[in-house]
């Protein structure tokens, strides 16, 4: 009769122990563009895919920042993002008027969390279809955060979300290793490599994509499109092969240069699964 | 006739109904404190008093408190509201603790805490009535603020509450400087502990000396000074005052 | 799985007609789907261990917790849903200061474990709330000595020796029979429970996992902790040469 009679309610349990309705939402959070993240020890970078619904309109904004010490990037429903990172700018602007020094990053992930949380438990509400990367410096060093609408949070090196991150966190997972040591310049270099990934042979160009930096000595800020051209340029990230690509090609060459051959777009290496 | 004991007091911030929840005097009050930074860290002093009025009602009060790894508070004025500061302190300090991931409140956070929740307090015309001292250190930091009843906050050197800050901090703007030793900032606040064991009527001569450094807190067994009471104008107080008994 | 299908599976208010609430039967398999908890009560104190699963390798160990504090004396351990066992946890925590302002002295871990059942049990009453889908493993030491209870999506509670959640319970369940509990040290305790939770680790076919410990005893002067880095590294290498041991054979 039904397809699937516990997927249309958040308080309904499958008989497997699953919740539909949670994992539902955390598709939503596949459906926005690219956003990722990355950090050492000192920094760390949160970058995103700029998508224009059409080609009358701007595109929606998707890093935000919190407060000098924690910036975001999302991925999902841009408007539960923006109402989330209010949530936090609140929390952060109360946290420094109470004590006078700036909110623990991770408690304020974990504060994030247990909101996202409550919305999977009331039958009233729908859990966020939002996954934020939280990026943020405190006095345990800097981090990197997940957030995902089932409530769950975790900590990584490096991470990507939304379309096509797999291809994004491919690389990544290649390169993270090193990211702890990496300089500040070295993450930008990573983070533009990891976002052309995830372009599907689309040019990477500083119109398309945002970048932002917060570190040790440098509040969050988000990179003026002049600064992230001259990235691009200096790392050659739009160039046939970028020159810390050498890994990439030979993993996956074959599907590399074939698709980079079909591709229009003279100059970009295709990189997708 | 006074006007305004004719006009029926009705005034809304006045006569809400936790009128009689209101700290509107103080009971049983605790005289000054002081604190001083010293070469590596910071000394706290205090007697043990316990004034009831203006009889001398208690004499083992601890008014020096360690609160967390980081911070000593020192506290004056009405011994249950401070009693009361140091649970919501212990309570916040437990909080913090549970986290456990390596971020912790240090001297400055726990002393603007307290600055906000005095200043709250007093804007709700409930005041905690107390004068506090906080010390403390962390990662090598040294940090020394006072907070009042008001809700007036501010960090300094030295700092001295109640009737110290008459009587010891002409002293200690005298005599304090930034290298003092472990001994020499003892003999410095056991002076002017003296001083105020002399001129102020509610300090007892009981008191606790409490320490805070990179190795940690510690405060001291109760301890009495040495008094000489037989300087002249002790001996014969009323002589040249002319007119008093 | 005859119950499938039949509508009275749907919602926590409604019982089926052989008197029986599937909807939480359904949550506690959310519990028995994660990695194992084990929690003992040794002679002087309580030990919880965690198979805490690694889903990425970016992933950085330590974070994503499911060991927490909940008050100076007691800990609890999660198994399921972490999210809905950091809800489990904040009401700990409210109960055992709320408990303690008013009555000056920590919370037995008897009334402790009772008010927060009763706080689990709560979201199985009502049509719009789901039941939580998790199980917790808390441990406390009072002035009764130390304690270990578990606490599972039902709002079932009881006192346990020795007490196993999530996929490797049977298997760990069996295990923690062998020891002599009332004779081991927590220290021993520690290095007993990393050897069950290596072995019930099933290398090839679940993912990579951190061992996560906490304990309440004498040596931790009755306060809840993470077990000290030195001993947890020796632990795991016990278990691991344990392991080695058991395969050559």
């Amino acid at each position: 009769m039904f397809r699937n009679q516990y997927d249309t309610d958040v308080t309904t349990w499958s008989p497997a122990g699953r919740l539909f309705q949670v994992e539902y939402a955390m598709e939503a959070v596949k459906q926005g563009s690219a956003a990722i993240g990355l950090r050492s020890k000192t920094h760390v970078v949160l970058a995103s895919v700029n998508k224009a619904n059409s080609e009358l309109s701007s595109h929606q904004k998707k890093i935000f920042k919190v407060d000098d010490h924690i910036g975001v990037g999302i991925a999902g429903l841009t408007a539960d993002g923006r109402v989330l990172s209010r949530y936090m700018r609140s929390e952060c602007i109360n946290y420094s008027y109470s004590f006078e020094s700036p909110l623990p990053v991770g408690r304020l992930v974990v504060q994030l969390a247990d909101k996202a949380q409550v919305c999977t438990q009331r039958s009233w509400k729908r859990p966020y279809g939002v996954g934020l990367l939280v990026g943020g410096l405190d006095e345990s060093g800097a981090h990197l955060y997940y957030n995902c609408p089932s409530g769950n949070y975790f900590e990584y090196q490096a991470f990507a979300i939304g379309s096509r991150s797999q291809a994004a966190k491919t690389y990544l997972e290649r390169k993270f290793e090193n990211f702890m040591d990496s300089s500040r310049e070295d993450l930008l270099k990573h983070a533009l490599f990891a976002l052309r990934e995830t372009l599907q042979g689309e040019k990477l160009t500083s119109s398309i994509c945002t970048v932002s930096v917060l570190g040790a000595g440098e509040a969050f800020h988000i990179l003026d499109q002049e600064t992230v051209e001259a990235l691009i340029n200096a790392f050659e990230v739009g160039a046939e092969e970028g020159p810390t690509d050498e890994g990439a090609a030979a993993d996956q060459g074959g599907g590399a240069t074939d698709q980079g051959a079909a591709s229009a777009d003279e100059g970009v290496a295709a990189m997708d699964i | 006739m006074n006007s305004v004991d004719s006009i029926p007091a009705k005034n809304s911030l006045l006569s809400s109904q936790a009128e009689s929840e209101r700290t509107l005097y103080p009971y049983v009050t605790g005289t000054s404190v002081i604190g001083i930074k010293y070469n590596d860290g910071i000394l706290l002093v205090a007697d043990m008093g316990g004034s009831y009025g203006s009889t001398l009602r208690y004499k083992s009060v601890e008014r020096l408190k360690p609160v967390g790894k980081h911070s000593l508070i020192g506290g004056g004025g009405e011994i249950s509201d401070f009693q009361e500061i140091l649970r919501k302190l212990d309570e916040l300090i437990l909080y913090d603790n549970m986290w456990d991931d390596g971020n912790s409140l240090g001297p400055k956070e726990v002393h603007s805490y307290l600055s906000r929740v005095m200043y709250n307090r007093r804007n709700k015309f409930d005041p905690f009535w107390n004068s506090l001292v906080l010390g403390g250190m962390k990662k090598g930091q040294k940090y020394l603020g006072t907070v009042n009843m008001i809700g007036v906050h501010y960090e300094d050197n030295h700092v001295a509450t109640g009737f110290g800050n008459h009587l010891a901090q002409p002293i200690l703007r005298d005599e304090w400087h930034e290298n003092l030793s472990f001994e020499d900032g003892v003999k410095l606040l056991e002076k002017c502990m003296r001083v105020l064991l002399y001129r102020d009527r509610s300090a007892i001569n009981k008191l606790q000396i409490a320490k805070i450094t990179e190795e940690g807190i510690t405060i001291s067994q109760p301890y009495a000074l040495k008094t000489f009471w037989n300087f002249s104008a002790f001996q014969n107080p009323t002589l040249g005052a002319e007119g008093s008994w | 799985m005859s119950s499938i299908g039949t509508g009275y599976d749907l919602s926590v208010t409604t019982f089926s007609p052989d008197g029986r609430v599937f909807q939480v039967e359904y949550a506690a398999k959310a519990v028995d789907n994660s990695g194992t908890v084990i929690g003992i009560k040794c002679k002087d104190g309580v030990v919880m261990g965690v198979e805490k699963l690694i889903a990425s390798k970016m992933m950085l160990p330590g974070s994503n917790r499911r060991i927490h504090s909940v008050h100076r004396h007691a800990g609890m351990a999660v198994a399921g849903l972490a999210a809905d066992g950091r809800q489990i946890v904040a009401r700990a925590k409210a109960e055992a200061t709320n408990y303690e302002s008013t009555y000056g002295e920590p919370i037995p871990v008897k009334e402790l474990t009772e008010r927060v059942a009763s706080y689990v049990h709560l979201c199985t009453l009502y049509w719009w709330l789901r039941p939580f889908g998790c199980g917790v493993i808390l441990g406390g030491y009072d002035r009764d000595g130390p304690q270990l209870y578990m606490i599972e999506p039902s709002g079932i509670s009881y006192r346990y020796f020795g007490a196993a959640i999530g996929k490797g319970k049977q298997a760990a369940k069996t295990e923690i029979e062998k020891l002599k509990l009332s004779e081991m040290t927590c220290r021993e305790g520690v290095i007993e429970i990393a050897k069950i939770i290596y072995k019930i680790h099933d290398e090839a076919k679940d993912k990579a996992f951190e061992l996560e410990m906490s304990w309440v005893c004498d040596d931790s002067k009755r306060q809840h902790v993470k077990v000290p880095e030195d001993l947890l590294e020796e632990a795991k290498a016990v278990a691991k040469a344990a392991l080695e041991e058991m395969d050559a054979d």
